[in-house]
């Protein structure tokens, strides 16, 4: 019967494509792995190591070196790239990504206005009227 | 998650199957449809978007802990509390079980299903030794009286780290599951689908982990 | 938790029978109500035989139009609770003057206006444009079904289910006295030690993953199954307004999970994130809410943009005007919708730099929506206008959501929010746009795809009824609070001293109980509708000369919605292809590949609701069972690999036949 027929055929042709799914490779992985490591083990030598006496310079190099391992991972790991999903993948990851950055730098500028108004210092409530 | 009702396949005009039925009459019949239409399958972008919502629930639990996490209440911080080599160790056994699943993933395209589930099992025990550190690290913090009811900086790191761990056991859960079903059922497509969707999980709590480790061990202990 | 607990705590925590409030007479007679009804719900089942039919063709259903419609019955039953709370509390506050304290008790009547609240959000608005969205997408983009059709059956019982433990909570223990957002410190366990709190939380946790994943779903749904040729551009616009909501649940319902979380962990565990004392910021609790609550706001009102931008291309029976400014402003709206949440807050304290950048970003997401009215507007302009009753609901949005919207970009200035915060008019406001907005936009959607739905119209003479009463009685009921409001009443008060405020109020109530007749209106019209059906059958499947796809197809569409799928060339596809000379193809007919029912969803979603339950009383052992069944059932459901099947072409060459000869019969 044509429809049984129409069925195998349909999932022969799924059972070779997978939806699109990216193809893996070693060679892709090893990178991933290598990189991953040496982000990973600079910041720790950074911190372990009293490297940089500064601590706002200390937080700067921190969380650029993690942003380059968030990246390494979505590429080698996640195989992320414009073409998976016909760009809704990334477009979804760069729209969460910046509501991320809307979450946690809103909430804090906003809580740090709030705490700076509405909790001031011993000292500073000593200077009021 | 539940397997897209459609499968992958192109798409077949109608025109043999109106030329076979002279009745359509003059009109066009391809213009307004086709015979056969299989969408792609949305499981990988519908667990894509899961996995950016599960993103923006740990974005809120950072800025609970960017907001809160210098909040001691006279209590311990986070410089004489964490302890950078554990952590370390803990980074990297994630790190190899995210190696050890590409490898994995590497078997299962090869359609070695016996492989595969080796190196499932090894991510499994990589797994299962970052969760006994990370467990060992809170019952020490909890018995030095470090709990997270000491401070608003203990309750943000408990539950950030927490929810990562909680994450990570509910991985292993998954992992298990699916170890029983590619033995029970071999690398079908569905199948694959789910090792590439629990794949997304595994490394997404990767990067999770990136960002706990930086953010809130090492620049935790900066002064 | 520190003394040693015995068996009986551990099995049943905070549960007795003190817990069931046989001293609350209003209580007493609602239970009484609800039992008998329930009762005799239960006997016409049994005695009609529609327990099996019940199970078979709608609980386990993963078919997206019969979800769809269960999620609209499941919005206006929750509509008769939230309105019966909104009936109270006018009552109450219209005799509650002077030496009378009319017949709710503080601690009674704040229960009543946080649930009133939340349900109205949670369990009316959400279901009926998640419905409507569930429905009407797969059908507008000639799909089959939606990508995970499982999943949608779980969301819509998840939904339910947080709904029952917030109607268990009238008549076992009691709920949150907090406000619809449980505000800490007063939500905290130091000042609501009782279940109340934890009702509330539990039944949104448990409702919210049901949304969450209904997002996932219909995002995944119109971004890979959109029939061939439908480009994003050709997109009708309510699908494209479904997708930039879906986006937004997805977005922003996981903040929401988060900050209910942490306040959870604040009342079981000892944590100190919203506290008073030990570094805990209550602040934080309503910067993240709020991070959630904003984009909700759209969440809820883009849907029904979209359903007035169909309606009023329909009716108007030509293309909407600006069909590419509608999506631009819909994804603009989308993405400013996240940067305005502190206007909700102006009050805090956060200082003139941070109240001037909300102030201004919100004064510009009126922008867009001012360019949709427009659009409208021209396409109304020299168009052919029936007024059949989605139009009527139409138009009266458009009259009174521009007025909600004006007095919003009023409250949008914090000099003049530092004075209206907190009053009546804020409340006057929200009504506005949400009644304005939302309620008439369901209503519109409604009644323009009930035929779709149902296969017949709804009687026009009631609907009409039922418009003019809530349009009135919407007026009637919240003029005066923007009165009040301005005069400084603030809300949430359950008795005044000031007898000159009394008019104000009793004139509010007299616009509730107009609103109640075009409830009841309503009611009526789907029972007279059903009545007429014969009449008011629709065997086109085309019923008000519509322009998408759906009305291509039967109404009720067949399971499998399109026999053959669409092919489209134009926004307004089912219009290019009349124009076009569109024959429907009467042979060919394959087998067509289709999902299968299952009852996982639902079973889950009561172990979820179970469990919920369990935590809420502090009942430790049923709480961890209940988690394990839970977990149970769903690795057993991953184990079930048969989900599909083919409906075998002789059937739908027998549907489509039939449909042949009714055509035939009613040309």
């Amino acid at each position: 019967m044509s429809a049984h027929h129409e069925h195998h055929a349909a999932d022969g042709h799924d059972a070779d494509h997978d939806g699109g799914a990216p193809h893996s490779t070693l060679g892709g992985y090893a990178t991933g792995f290598v990189l991953s490591v040496i982000l990973t083990a600079i910041p720790f030598a950074l911190v372990m190591g009293h490297v940089i006496a500064d601590p706002a310079w200390a937080s700067l190099a921190l969380l650029s070196l993690a942003a380059v391992q968030i990246v390494v991972h979505m590429v080698y790991f996640l195989h992320m790239n414009a073409r998976a999903e016909g760009g809704w993948s990334l477009l979804a990851l760069l729209f969460t990504a910046a509501l991320v950055v809307i979450t946690l730098s809103g909430s804090l500028w906003v809580m740090y206005h709030m705490n700076h108004n509405m909790m001031p210092t011993m000292h500073q409530m000593h200077e009021m009227p | 998650m539940s397997d897209s009702i459609a499968s992958t396949a192109g798409q077949l005009p109608l025109a043999t199957a109106a030329a076979g039925h002279p009745s359509g009459g003059s009109v066009d019949r391809t213009r307004f449809h086709v015979l056969h239409h299989h969408p792609e399958n949305g499981t990988l972008l519908g667990f894509w978007l899961y996995l950016m919502s599960d993103c923006l629930l740990f974005a809120c639990l950072f800025a609970a802990y960017a907001v809160l996490g210098r909040n001691y209440a006279a209590g311990p911080t986070g410089a004489q509390l964490f302890n950078l080599p554990v952590v370390a160790l803990n980074t990297t056994f994630l790190l190899l079980s995210s190696i050890t699943y590409g490898f994995a993933m590497l078997e299962s395209q090869r359609k070695r299903v016996g492989a595969t589930l080796v190196w499932l099992a090894v991510t499994a025990l990589f797994g299962a030794g970052f969760l006994t550190l990370e467990l060992g690290e809170f019952a020490e913090l909890i018995e030095k009286g470090a709990g997270p009811q000491r401070s608003a900086f203990l309750s943000s790191f408990f539950t950030l780290v927490g929810t990562h761990g909680l994450h990570v056991t509910f991985g292993m859960v998954w992992l298990f599951t699916l170890m029983v079903q590619l033995a029970r059922h071999g690398l079908t497509a569905a199948n694959r689908r789910r090792l590439m969707c629990l794949s997304m999980f595994w490394h997404f709590l990767d990067v999770v982990w990136i960002g706990v480790f930086t953010f809130v061990y090492l620049m935790g202990v900066l002064p | 938790m520190g003394e040693p607990s015995n068996l009986q705590t551990l099995l049943l925590g905070r549960l007795g029978w003190d817990a069931i409030p046989i001293h609350e007479p209003i209580l007493v007679g609602t239970f009484v109500a609800v039992a008998l009804g329930g009762l005799a719900v239960l006997a016409a089942l049994t005695r009609f035989r529609l327990w099996g039919p019940l199970w078979r063709d709608w609980v386990t259903s993963i078919d997206h139009k019969r979800i769809g419609i269960m999620y609209m019955v499941f919005g206006v039953v929750m509509l008769l609770r939230g309105f019966s709370d909104a009936v109270l509390m006018r009552a109450q506050q219209a005799v509650s003057f002077g030496s009378s304290h009319g017949f709710l008790p503080p601690h009674h009547y704040d229960q009543i206006f946080t649930a009133h609240g939340m349900i109205m959000i949670f369990f009316v608005a959400m279901p009926f444009v998640v419905g409507l969205m569930n429905f009407v997408v797969p059908l507008q983009i000639g799909a089959r079904d939606v990508a995970f059709p499982w999943l949608n059956n779980f969301s819509f019982w998840m939904t339910v289910f947080g709904g029952v433990l917030v109607m268990i909570s009238l008549f076992v223990g009691e709920f949150a006295r907090t406000g619809w957002l449980a505000y800490p410190p007063l939500s905290g366990i130091e000042f609501s030690p009782d279940v109340g709190v934890d009702y509330y939380i539990w039944s949104l946790q448990i409702a919210g993953v049901g949304t969450l994943l209904s997002g996932v779903n219909l995002i995944t749904t119109i971004v890979k199954m959109r029939a061939p040729g439908m480009t994003l551009m050709k997109m009708p616009v309510f699908t494209w307004t479904a997708l930039c909501s879906n986006i937004l649940i997805v977005a922003s319902f996981p903040v929401l999970t988060a900050a209910l979380a942490l306040l959870s962990l604040d009342r079981y565990a000892g944590t100190h994130f919203f506290t008073n004392e030990l570094g805990g910021n209550a602040m934080m609790y309503v910067n993240l809410i709020w991070i959630w609550g904003h984009p909700e706001v759209y969440i809820l009102v883009l849907p029904v943009f979209g359903v007035f931008s169909e309606v009023v291309a329909t009716f108007c029976g030509k293309k909407l005007f600006g069909y590419s400014s509608m999506v631009y402003a819909t994804v603009v709206i989308t993405i400013l919708s996240y940067l305005v949440w502190l206007h909700h807050f102006f009050t805090m304290g956060s200082g003139a730099s941070v109240n001037s950048f909300f102030g201004i970003t919100t004064m510009i997401i009126s922008i867009p929506t001012g360019a949709k009215i427009f659009n409208w507007l021209f396409t109304m302009y020299r168009g052919r206008i029936r007024f059949e009753v989605p139009m009527l609901w139409t138009v009266g949005f458009m009259v009174t959501f521009v007025i909600g919207g004006m007095t919003g970009v009023m409250l949008a200035v914090p000099p003049a929010d530092f004075v209206l915060h907190n009053s009546l008019f804020l409340i006057a406001h929200f009504h506005n746009v949400i009644i304005g907005g939302v309620v008439f936009g369901c209503m519109a959607g409604i009644n323009y795809w009930f035929p779709k739905a149902f296969g017949y119209r709804l009687d026009p003479v009631w609907g009409k009824r039922s418009f003019w009463f809530w349009l009135v009685g919407f007026w009637v009921a919240f003029t005066p609070l923007y009165v009040l409001g301005l005069m400084g009443v603030t809300r949430r008060l359950n008795h005044f001293d000031d007898p000159s405020l009394q008019i104000w109020f009793q004139v509010a109530a007299a616009g509730a109980v107009l609103i109640a007749l075009g409830i009841g209106c309503f009611l009526v019209q789907l029972v007279v509708s059903w009545q007429k059906r014969e009449e008011l059958r629709d065997h086109t499947g085309d019923p008000w000369g519509g322009r998408t796809l759906e009305w291509s197809t039967a109404s009720p569409p067949p399971d499998y919605n399109f026999a053959f799928t669409p092919m489209v060339h134009d926004s307004d596809a089912w219009a290019d292809m009349k124009r076009h000379g569109y024959v429907r193809p009467l042979e060919g007919f394959v087998p067509i590949h289709m999902p299968r029912n299952t009852g996982a969803g639902f079973v889950i979603a009561a172990l979820s609701a179970a469990c919920g339950f369990a935590l809420i009383w502090h009942m430790w052992i049923p709480a961890a069972l209940a988690f394990v069944a839970m977990l149970t059932a769903i690795i057993v459901h991953t184990f079930n690999y048969d989900r599909d099947y083919h409906i075998p072409a002789e059937d739908v060459i027998r549907t489509e036949d039939q449909r042949t000869r009714m055509l035939a019969q009613h040309v």
